[in-house]
């Protein structure tokens, strides 16, 4: 599904990705860690077509694609998806309103009918329930006034409203409560399925109890130094990053 | 035209007396046009627009003509915003474009021409002492030329439904025209009314509206006043909107500039009573080449006034925004709560602000703020918006129309509320195509 060949990509002039690579195929669950500053959000953001990176060598193949080339509404078309470290409040703007608006882009473009305002509704209804999110939240502008964690939540719940193929997390585990990480984990996991493939940048072992990764990576300085299951994860939070940066 | 070819040029245009009583005063208005000319840039209220555009055209007056004007009130969709209608074509009163339901009892809705004769007792204390021509070259001329206008009286304690009042210019095709169409409010004490003023064009010609409109508020009266203008993006717009407010008077003006080539705007308040309440709120919004210009003056004259007002520009393409507001708080009007607020929002590198808020303040005993702001639209935004996938024309037009939001939200008549929106959104779109082929 997603293929990444020696990616390098530099920010104001300065190299933070320094040669990537990664196959990520559907089904699959991969998680990226590291420490703070190696990447992973440049990553995050490169994939889901952010401006102000310059890719300076490499690809990223995204279904057979050259995903670098497409616009930021087509990735997410395409069934990309990034749920954001830091979820914005965007003042003015309608919760409810922008959302059907993006999804039935996404129908559109997917050839599905557009869904009138009940028949959304009713999925917002139903989608809200999965991430255990408080409805009356969708009628304030974008975020505006949220709690952090109401703001993860918000970003999963989008997640299962607009249905990716690829959805790339990043720390939606941080600033989360035990409960709210424990829901937040129940959503994923529904949405777990041999067509979806995800990401899941995280710092915490925490997170992977709740949603066990098929993969296991750890970025640092711009690459990715090891990879390995489930149980690398485990020792990193023993040994620290010091361990594998060496 | 020079400005002086101009001036000559409008001091011998002509106009119908009317009546007898109200000759010295459109006299002496003309004799204050004839002396102070078409303002210049070096005026400090002209200082950011310049009105030669509009002074090189001659402008013949509008014949008042209202045929087809149903058509195009239908297609500015304002034809059922409100229970009651006044209309004037050209500035002149049109008896057969009027829609009245039940008046109560005691309330007059005419022609200003027909008032000034049958009931001079309620229009002369007002007509031309709320809104002074004397230093206003453009108020001026209105007073002197305006033949007719549309009148409205409310008694004591009376509540009317909402009326809307529609100045539409004739905007011939044999070339252009001037209109100088006229308005006095005047709401008894404890009375209430909400007004919607609309302003265009009967073609999308090169025409000029020079509107006064005078409001006049007598103790405990309250006035929710619209005014939606949509000229053609070739004519011209000079108004100024100026309100009295008596004792605990409550006065809110929202105002909307869409249209025109080169507008200017001024709304100003003046308290003439302690406890009175105003609130100015406005949004203008320029593509291409637009030029509007907003003034507003609030006069604290009375102690225990409050004042809340709240502009926001947005502005695409070459064009550009004045804000100019100025809080003028009186010697003796201590307790005065005023709040001023412009904010800006620029969708291209070329478009250009003005803004000039400013506080004048000579008690101690004030409660006083204002700033304004100008910015872009914030690129994380509208990254995000496209990442759920919004192209980038949608996540522009959201944005904007955010933005826009908080002024439409406070629009109380939601058939109002929604022509609003409707042209608003129909202008952002435009707006938002524009900014994407940058
Ligand atoms: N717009 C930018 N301008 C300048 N430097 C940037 C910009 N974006 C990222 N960087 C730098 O790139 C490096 C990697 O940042 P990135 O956000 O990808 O790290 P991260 O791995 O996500 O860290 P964290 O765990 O703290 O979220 C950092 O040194 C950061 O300062
Ligand atoms: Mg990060």
């Amino acid at each position: 599904m997603l293929v990444i060949k020696n990616l390098h990509a530099n920010v104001e002039g300065r190299e933070i990705l320094r040669g990537i690579d990664l196959t990520v195929n559907a089904g699959e669950v991969h998680a990226i860690m590291g420490p703070n500053g190696s990447g992973k959000s440049t990553l995050a953001h490169i994939l889901a077509g952010r401006e102000g990176y310059e890719v300076t060598e490499g690809q990223v193949l995204y279904q057979g694609k050259d995903l670098l080339a497409m616009a930021p509404e087509e990735r997410a078309r395409e069934g990309i998806f990034l749920a954001f470290q830091y979820p914005l409040e965007i003042p003015g703007v309608n919760t409810t309103y922008f959302l059907k608006a993006a999804l039935n882009a996404i129908r559109k473009h997917r050839s599905q009918p557009e869904l009138d305002a009940m028949d959304f509704l009713a999925l917002v209804k139903e989608k809200t329930k999965l991430v255990e999110m408080d409805q009356s939240l969708l009628n304030r502008p974008i975020n505006e006034g949220f709690s952090g964690g109401e703001k993860k939540r918000n970003e999963i719940f989008q997640m299962a409203l607009l249905d990716p193929k690829l959805a790339i997390l990043d720390e939606t585990d941080s600033g989360l409560d035990i409960d709210a990480l424990r829901v937040v984990a129940g959503g994923v996991n529904a949405l777990r399925s041999p067509e979806r493939a995800m990401v899941l940048i995280t710092h915490y072992q925490r997170l992977l109890n709740y949603i066990v990764p098929d993969y296991v990576h750890v970025l640092s300085e711009g690459r990715i130094v090891k990879s390995g299951d489930k149980r690398l994860a485990q020792e990193l939070e023993e040994k620290g990053y010091g361990w594998v940066e060496g | 035209m020079t400005a002086s070819e101009a001036k000559a040029y409008y001091l011998t245009q002509p106009s119908a007396p009317g009546p007898e009583w109200a000759r010295p005063v459109r006299q002496k208005a003309l004799e204050r046009f004839a002396a102070l000319g078409f303002p210049t840039t070096h005026d400090e209220d002209w200082k950011y627009t310049s009105v030669e555009p509009l002074v090189k055209i001659p402008f013949a007056a509008g014949s008042g003509g209202d045929d087809g004007a149903e058509r195009r009130i239908a297609d500015f969709g304002v034809e059922d915003l409100t229970p009651n209608r006044l209309v004037a074509v050209d500035g002149r009163f049109s008896n057969r474009l009027a829609r009245l339901g039940d008046l109560p009892k005691g309330v007059i809705a005419c022609g200003l021409a027909q008032a000034m004769s049958a009931h001079r007792n309620l229009v002369e204390p007002y007509w031309t002492r709320i809104a002074d021509y004397r230093e206003q070259a453009f108020s001026a001329l209105n007073t002197a030329r305006a033949e007719d206008g549309i009148f409205l009286f409310v008694p004591a304690g009376v509540t009317l439904a909402p009326i809307q009042l529609l100045f539409i210019s004739s905007a011939a095709e044999d070339g252009p025209t001037v209109s100088h169409p006229r308005c006095l409010v005047v709401l008894g004490r404890g009375s209430q009314a909400t007004v919607v003023e609309s302003y265009f064009g009967m073609r999308d010609e090169a025409y000029w509206t020079n509107a006064v409109t005078e409001i006049v508020l007598d103790d405990n009266a309250v006035f929710d006043g619209y005014k939606i203008q949509m000229e053609s993006e070739r004519g011209f717009h000079i108004a100024t909107q100026e309100a009295r407010l008596g004792r605990d008077a409550v006065f809110t003006s929202h105002s909307f500039a869409l249209g025109a080539e080169l507008a200017r705007n001024d709304v100003n308040a003046a308290f003439v009573g302690e406890g009175g309440d105003c609130t100015l709120n406005g949004l203008y919004v320029t593509a291409g080449f637009q030029h509007v210009d907003n003034h507003t003056r609030i006069d604290h004259k009375q102690p225990r006034c409050t004042s809340r007002e709240l502009y926001k520009g947005i502005m695409g393409g070459k064009s550009r925004g004045v804000f100019n507001g100025k809080i003028y708080v009186h010697a003796h009007a201590e307790k005065t709560d005023a709040r001023q607020t412009n904010r800006n929002l620029l969708l291209s590198e070329e478009a250009w602000v003005d803004t000039k808020p400013q506080l004048e303040i000579h008690n101690n005993d004030v409660k006083c703020s204002h700033g304004s702001t100008i910015g872009q639209l914030d690129d994380d935004a509208v990254f995000f918006l496209r990442s759920r996938g919004l192209d980038l024309h949608a996540a522009i037009g959201l944005l904007t129309q955010g933005f826009a939001n908080d002024i439409t939200g406070r629009v109380k008549q939601a058939p109002v509320a929604e022509v609003m929106e409707r042209k608003l959104s129909e202008k952002i779109d435009l707006m938002a195509q524009e900014k994407e082929r940058w």
